[in-house]
């Protein structure tokens, strides 16, 4: 690191001494962990082996607190057990062909901490995990659904771990709470019918909503899962068949459709940064995002900024006709331990030291709603009340949706996003250019494309 | 000296001579040198072109994903490739990017070079400044065309807005089909000028002043003079721009990438970025490496186009046979 800002020597040094003597919010984040329940469950002893070092990879920080803790955390764990930790960021591009070189080789880190797909595609090159998992998940009041269906072996009834999540990165709903108001609303609707005439209102007040329908690789995807989920639409079925052309799907599209034009102009070709940039100059009351756009306004020295995050709420996203759930999914980090490693133990045990309370909580909470907790204990720390706002991305990974739901989680689940079938599907249908019929006929030959057996 | 003792002064001669050591002599053969000598070249070549090119046709015609190793299978990919609506859809706007962008740059490059060409005040300043489009990072001036072509924060539609109060809306430059093909030839063509400029700038300082005072004195037009001696002794350089300017054109992705990333709905989507797309965050190498497979023909049969049609009078024979 080049230059340390006053708050990354802050926990830098908070991680050296072992948190004793903590100011600021790290202090407040070591008094939380009481916060946690925690059940009384020995925890796997694995024995350490001698000279054990060990590298690690895991996906570059976005928010400075994230790598600061993580590098915290892991030094804490080398003074303990004097296992040498090797501890490496990466671009999020480069690390889906990282680990697939890594994986192919049978060379590189230990550990790496990939993305949501990654265990299952290469569950035949890890080390079973589940004595971590099963031990975390008693300890911790058991894991999120997100969580079981990332870190499990698919097909093996969530018994089987393969993998630890270690957080998603979410994207609820982000709206100016004064502007929502002015159009009649003190919150936002889960009733599809009723979001559509807040959206109507919102335009006519000169406050328009606004989501991503150009190639945004998160928040366009984001976008196409919550208007195909939250009219029970879905992309594949419980057999691993492309299920897009259905009447639900096409009641999506029409959906989409009337929502468009109350949208603000040229959500079609924005991108990921797009929503955030448009809601900082207050030109869109309502979209959804990860926490970075309330992150960001909330801690910036611009004052005016500070006041529109004053005004700024995130909720779950609009139920529809999603039961149970808000139909959302997130970006799951997931750590997987390499069977090429000369360690295992020791990467086990990192990996849960990694997950316990002491340095989990902490990293959690000064990552501020960035990442959602998988373990269910982690909802109870009371920094997620002790700022109401945030609360909703404590439900990141309690939800049974994720990329290529209701289908076996595999490669080709990611390519269906990678390849925009759905965002380009919602986005014809959208700009008047497919009828929703043809547009879901067409993407669901595109998926076929990835689907094929 | 008699004869006898001139032969002996010679063996003696011969003799002292120390005969060449296997070193000298292999060195000496003019085989191994020439391989020697070109070693290095080959040995780049090899490792930097043929075999990335060779693994991706290889990876053309297997059926590998980032996860998998994959095995032979044929032309699949490519088979699977062409019936792609998608590809189909790219191909039509590669060509469409390259032609028009081609067109485009050639036009105001060749413009420019004529103006440049003439004795103005700060010359050299303003040709330093003409490469600055050319000079920036690819990258760095995608980012600022994407401002530019912001549908809520373009320069260019705030000062018709606000500024000249000529709309009353925001220009929607990148969210449908033909805008954004439009605004991406734009931004291709401006980073593309001064290349053209520059190279036919150089061409044009060759041709003989000579010539120009000689069709003056013959009373030629000004458009005479460009027709009949301009382009004709610019032609070879030319068409080497021409050649040169078409195939980055074709295999462009940076801007592309970072502008629209092939969207909205893939009407910007060129073979470059698709190639992309599908081989590496949609894990299917080989049929991404079909798709780049695919642009080979495409740049063969626009340098044969160049290299047959334009230039084969003059660079290739050179002027002797003319």
């Amino acid at each position: 690191m080049d230059r340390l800002t006053r708050r990354q020597s802050l926990l830098l040094g908070a991680g050296a001494l072992g948190m004793t003597t903590l100011s600021g919010r790290g202090a407040l984040a070591a008094t939380m962990e009481a916060g946690v329940p925690v059940a009384d469950v020995k925890p796997p002893s694995f024995a350490l082996e001698k000279g054990a070092t060990l590298k690690v990879l895991r996906p570059a920080k976005f928010i400075d607190p994230d790598e600061a803790w993580f590098r915290a955390n892991t030094k804490k764990f080398i003074e303990q057990t004097g296992v040498q930790v090797e501890l490496d960021f990466i671009s999020w591009e480069q690390l889906r062909p990282q680990t697939a070189v890594t994986a192919n080789t049978g060379a590189g880190p230990d550990i790496i901490v990939g993305w949501s797909a990654d265990p299952q595609i290469y569950a035949s090159k890890l080390v079973d995990l589940t004595d971590v998992g099963e031990y975390l998940g008693a300890k911790y009041g058991g894991w999120f659904d997100l969580a079981t269906l990332y870190g499990t072996k698919w097909g093996s009834g969530g018994k089987q771990w393969i993998a630890i999540p270690l957080g998603g990165g979410t994207g609820p709903a982000v709206y100016r709470i004064s502007w929502v108001k002015e159009a009649g609303y003190d919150a936002i609707p889960n009733d599809l019918n009723e979001l559509l005439t807040l959206v109507q209102k919102l335009k006519k007040i000169g406050h328009p909503a606004g989501w991503a329908l150009g190639h945004a690789v998160g928040d366009a995807n984001g976008y196409a899962d919550w208007l195909m989920w939250s009219h029970g639409a879905y992309a594949i079925d419980e057999h691993g068949k492309v299920a897009i052309d259905s009447q639900e799907m096409i009641n999506a599209l029409n959906y989409c459709k009337e929502l468009y034009p109350n949208l603000i102009s040229g959500t079609t070709s924005w991108n990921d940064a797009s929503n955030n940039q448009a809601f900082a100059a207050g030109e869109i009351s309502l979209t959804f995002n990860g926490v970075s756009i309330y992150y960001v306004l909330k801690n910036a020295k611009d004052k005016r900024l500070n006041e529109i995050a004053a005004d700024t709420n995130n909720v779950l996203p609009p139920y529809g006709l999603s039961k149970g759930h808000p139909p959302m999914s997130a970006l799951v980090i997931n750590a997987m331990l390499f069977q090429h490693s000369k360690f295992p133990n020791a990467a086990k045990d990192y990996i849960r030291f990694m997950m316990e309370a002491p340095q989990y909580g902490p990293w959690l909470s000064d990552c501020y709603g960035y990442w959602s907790n998988p373990l269910k204990a982690y909802s109870e720390m009371a920094f997620w009340n002790g700022d109401p706002k945030i609360a909703a991305y404590k439900e990141g990974m309690n939800t049974p949706y994720y990329d290529g739901y209701k289908g076996p989680i595999s490669a080709n689940s990611s390519a269906l996003a990678a390849n925009y079938i759905l965002v380009d599907m919602f986005a014809k249908v959208a700009t008047g250019n497919a009828s929703a019929k043809d547009a879901a006929a067409f993407a669901a030959r595109q998926a076929e494309r990835y689907y094929k057996a | 000296m008699d004869a006898a003792t001139a032969e002996a002064a010679v063996v003696t001669w011969r003799l002292a001579r120390r005969p060449d050591s296997w070193i000298t002599r292999l060195f000496d053969y003019k085989p191994f040198l020439i391989g020697l000598c070109l070693a290095p070249a080959i040995g780049l070549l090899v490792v930097f072109l043929t075999y990335p090119l060779g693994l991706g046709f290889w990876l053309a015609l297997t059926n590998s994903t980032i996860g998998q190793r994959g095995h032979f299978v044929g032309l699949a990919n490519f088979i699977s490739v062409l019936s792609d609506p998608v590809f189909q859809l790219s191909v039509f706007n590669t060509i469409f990017y390259t032609a028009a962008a081609t067109v485009g740059k050639f036009g105001l490059g060749l413009w420019l070079a004529l103006l440049l060409n003439h004795h103005l005040p700060f010359k050299s300043f303003l040709r330093a400044i003409v490469l600055l489009p050319w000079i920036v990072p690819t990258v760095l001036s995608a980012i600022v065309w994407w401002w530019m072509y912001s549908p809520q924060f373009s320069i260019i539609s705030y000062i018709l807005v606000n500024v000249l109060h000529l709309r009353s809306t925001y220009i929607n430059f990148l969210g449908s089909a033909w805008p954004a093909r439009w605004s991406l030839v734009v931004a291709n063509t401006w980073r593309g000028i001064p290349f053209v400029a520059i190279i036919t700038l150089a061409g044009l300082q060759t041709i003989p002043p000579s010539l120009y005072e000689a069709a003056l004195l013959d009373g030629a037009s000004s458009w005479q003079r460009f027709r009949f001696i301009t382009v004709p002794l610019l032609l070879p350089i030319l068409s080497v721009a021409l050649t040169l300017s078409t195939l980055f054109t074709f295999s462009d992705f940076q801007l592309v990438y970072a502008i629209t990333d092939g969207g909205p709905f893939n009407t910007t989507q060129i073979m470059a970025t698709l190639a992309y797309q599908v081989a590496i965050p949609g894990s299917e190498l080989g049929q991404g490496a079909a798709i780049a497979v695919a642009m080979i023909p495409f740049l063969v049969a626009l340098t044969a186009i160049n290299y047959f049609g334009l230039a084969r009078r003059k660079w290739q024979q050179g002027p002797a046979n003319e």
